[in-house]
């Protein structure tokens, strides 16, 4: 959507432009409320393929009104919801999802972010360990007693 | 003329910048002091003609010179004077050109406030400043140039996008940039640092006003961003996860981490390495968020490779830097000696927390953002990462930061204990409890958990202030001792106070607004009525009319509450004749309790129009939220340790010092 943005400001290349409209219009809504929920939830996860990061719920395309009206189709058949976005992705491929599968080719995005988590934890500890035997080993010398009378008296000053 | 002044004084300021690159470090190497006092003028005369330049564009613009193939392309003399103004940086050399102008305003700033600076420091910071300059300088002559000619010229421009005809967005991407480039200054500090071999907590008081700074200035240009496209796109959502708002969130939570951990280093003599290294980062995920959004490479692959010189001249300045920093962070890391120790419960180890946190975060915003591109670029596979997936990665490392957020201003240094901690914050968990229960009993349906989310935001604002009251010792000591003690708090504690209590009423909104957004799509005839979240909105038809660069259709509902007439509401369909473009305008009703908010849509058969109403619980709290944040920023800027040169109070209290042992 900010897209938009990007588009404008950044290219300058206004005929690519989406016109920012109602997506969702009063005809296709479903007389089942519950089922209508689902459908609303449905089309949130999927893209409408011919705009940029829009879902179908957001999108006045036509082709976003005609996937709206296949999920709508498809839940009134009663099917599932995994049945529906399944039927969805096995015709427009993969790319129609917003939140892509779990899979091989997906390992990297999925697994990146709990990665870099755990290492950074990791890293840590070990810092955090080497550092403790560092300073054990150097010796945390105690105060000599003539440091512990100046100490106490500096605190009393202030 | 002017613009040929314009295009001279850009030229000049490469040459300028050259220079401000090579002596300053030159003479920091020599140690010549005359040479590397060289950097300060430079830095200030870049500025002077980058002015120059700047000014000659606008004066392009407001007089509609159609000469100029930018103003051409970007202008119309029947657009409003502020939209011609905000033309100039309306496009990519516009835009680029303010990119170099603020990047100079920095670099005078630090030239004319760092007199207290080291004098090989300031140099090498100058330094690295200008070579940034004429790579981006550079790039804008060779590639980018708004002064090119065109001849003959038209007698009328193309016009400015009229979506982007907006007082809001006007002044967008000016912020935007002053964060963005802001980070330019930790950056060459960075760089600085490691050329020197020399860092320490002074070093992080120096870094820690500029990255302020710049977070302030960003947090404010990404509010502002949300914010048009909130009431301009018609959508009722404020955050979307595109790539151009993640290219800009990104360089911010880095900046976040980069605040918290450079606190560290400055108390405690910690972290040096990571807060380097977060430096360097930060900026170089600026320079990728202009990257992405100037090369074209999002809004496809291909696009990018039809028109690659811009792309690919931008991506190597963005190898080069974020490179040669991380090349010479390898090289030189392992002689920054690590400082104070900490216990993982203590301060330090919060601050760690929040940074591990955020940087994930960060990791995993990025990842989102680069994947599909990657992956396409390499296997040829095309799919899709929109806000489902950021929803369910991003979102739960928010939890944990915001729960642990009170905690780490309770903690001490070196050691903290957890449970004296919790003791100190009853109050706010009672607060917490009280808020959970009341959205229980208000919202009485919705998600369970959004009840929880309200809890979290009072938390976290609770927390801030019991901090504050911990600090003054309120309810447990006399008034007057209170009064004085809170009159005597550094500013940067009630800065970082209120800067967290911005944050959780962001959290607020954001939840509220997530959780109980009512929506309604229905069918209207002029004469009905529709009802939401306790308004009636009668549809008394639509009117046409005329405004000075386009068309309209506006329709007219009357908003009434309880039978009492609250207000009128006017959403439009406009329709912009240069260039030709339909815009919806929605109608806003804005109170404490919510948004009201008509989108007129498209007419249907009989008279009746498409209409979609919506109620924002609480939604404004978002970007009030976001001025909460700005104002802690600045009340923490105006802190005396900040304005007072940090190495003068350093040297007094090593002088103190001495003579105790």
């Amino acid at each position: 959507m900010l897209r938009v943005l990007l588009v404008g400001i950044f290219l300058a290349a206004a005929p690519s432009l989406p016109s920012p409209a109602l997506a969702v219009q009063p005809d296709e809504i479903l007389k089942d409320p519950a089922l209508e929920k689902r459908a609303r939830v449905i089309s949130r996860d999927l893209r409408c393929l011919v705009c940029q990061n829009q879902s179908i719920d957001d999108s006045d395309a036509p082709l976003a009104k005609d996937l709206r009206v296949l999920v709508r189709d498809r839940l009134k058949k009663g099917e599932t919801n995994t049945q529906v976005v399944d039927f969805v992705v096995s015709r427009y491929g993969e790319f129609v999802l917003l939140k892509p599968r779990f899979a091989l080719h997906t390992l990297i995005l999925w697994l990146a972010a709990p990665l870099i988590f755990f290492i950074g934890v990791f890293v840590m500890f070990r810092s955090y360990r080497r550092r403790a035997v560092e300073a054990k080993e150097s010796g945390s010398k105690s105060l000599s007693a003539k440091e512990k009378r100046d100490l106490s008296k500096l605190l009393k000053e202030s | 003329m002017i613009a040929e002044v314009g295009h001279f004084a850009l030229i000049l300021a490469l040459g300028v910048a050259l220079v401000q690159t090579v002596l300053p470090i030159w003479g920091a190497q020599r140690g010549d002091l005359a040479m590397m006092n060289v950097g300060s003028s430079a830095a200030q005369g870049q500025l002077a003609l980058l002015l120059v330049a700047f000014i000659g564009l606008t004066i392009a613009y407001v007089t509609s010179d159609f000469s100029l193939q930018n103003v051409v392309q970007n202008s119309h003399s029947a657009k409003p004077m502020l939209y011609k103004i905000s033309g100039v940086w309306g496009n990519h050399e516009g835009s680029m050109l303010l990119w170099v102008l603020i990047l100079a305003l920095f670099g005078s700033a630090v030239a004319l406030f760092g007199r207290n600076l080291p004098p090989d420091l300031k140099a090498n910071v100058l330094g690295v400043q200008g070579s940034i300059s004429v790579a981006f300088l550079t790039f804008i002559i060779t590639t980018s140039n708004p002064f090119t000619r065109i001849h003959p010229a038209p007698f009328e421009g193309q016009g400015l996008n009229p979506i982007l005809q907006d007082p809001a967005l006007s002044f967008h991407p000016p912020f935007l940039y002053m964060g963005y480039v802001g980070f330019s200054i930790a950056f060459s500090f960075a760089v600085a640092a490691l050329i020197t071999g020399r860092i320490d907590p002074a070093w992080a008081r120096w870094v820690r006003p500029w990255t302020l700074a710049a977070w302030m200035f960003l947090t404010i240009g990404i509010s502002m961003g949300s914010w048009w496209a909130y009431y301009e796109l018609g959508w009722g959502g404020w955050w979307f996860w595109d790539p151009v708002e993640n290219a800009s969130f990104m360089p911010w939570l880095a900046g976040t981490a980069l605040l918290h951990s450079a606190l560290v280093m400055e108390k405690r003599d910690a972290l040096k390495v990571w807060t380097v290294l977060l430096a360097i980062l930060a900026f170089s995920l600026s320079l990728m968020g202009t990257f992405l959004v100037r090369s074209g490479v999002l809004t496809s692959v291909h696009s990018f490779a039809v028109d690659p010189a811009r792309g690919v001249f931008i991506l190597a300045i963005m190898v080069l830097f974020t490179g040669g920093a991380l090349a010479l962070f390898a090289s030189r890391a392992g002689l920054l000696r690590q400082g104070g120790l900490f216990a993982p419960v203590s301060r330090e180890g919060a601050l760690v927390l929040n940074n591990l946190l955020i940087t994930t975060a960060c990791a995993a915003v990025f990842v989102g953002t680069l994947y599909p591109l990657a992956l396409e670029a390499v296997t040829g596979a095309k799919i899709s990462v929109g806000p489902p997936f950021f929803n369910a990665t991003f979102g739960p490392l928010m939890i944990p930061l915001l729960i642990a957020m009170p905690y780490g201003p309770f903690l001490s240094w070196k050691r903290g204990d957890i449970l004296g901690a919790s003791q100190r914050l009853w109050v706010a968990a009672f607060f917490t409890l009280l808020a959970i229960i009341a959205a229980y009993a208000v919202s009485g349906s919705g998600p369970w958990l959004a009840p929880l989310g309200i809890g979290l935001g009072m938390w976290v604002i609770m927390g801030a202030i019991s901090e504050v009251g911990f600090r003054a010792k309120a309810f447990r000591a006399p008034l007057d001792e209170v009064l004085r003690r809170l009159r005597n708090l550094p500013r940067s504690a009630y800065g970082a106070a209120v800067a967290h209590i911005g944050i959780g009423v962001m959290v607020l909104g954001i939840v509220a607004t997530t959780a109980w957004q009512s929506e309604k799509i229905v069918a209207l005839s002029p004469g009905q009525t529709a009802s939401i979240a306790g308004y009636e909105l009668k549809f008394a038809g639509v009117v046409p009319a005329q405004g000075p660069n386009y068309s309209e259709q506006v329709g007219q509902f009357v908003v009434s509450r309880g039978g009492k007439e609250v207000t009128r509401l006017l959403p439009s369909k406009r329709l912009y004749s240069a260039p030709e473009t339909a815009t919806t305008e929605a109608g806003i009703l804005g109170a404490w309790t919510g948004d009201l908010y008509v989108v007129l849509g498209d007419a249907l058969k009989d008279g009746a129009f498409s209409v979609r109403f919506y109620f924002n619980p609480l939604v404004r709290l978002i970007w009030i939220g976001t001025i909460i944040m700005f104002l802690g920023g600045l009340i923490s800027l105006s802190d005396r340790r900040l304005r007072v040169g940090a190495p003068k109070r350093a040297r007094v209290r090593a002088a103190q010092v001495v003579p105790a042992e």
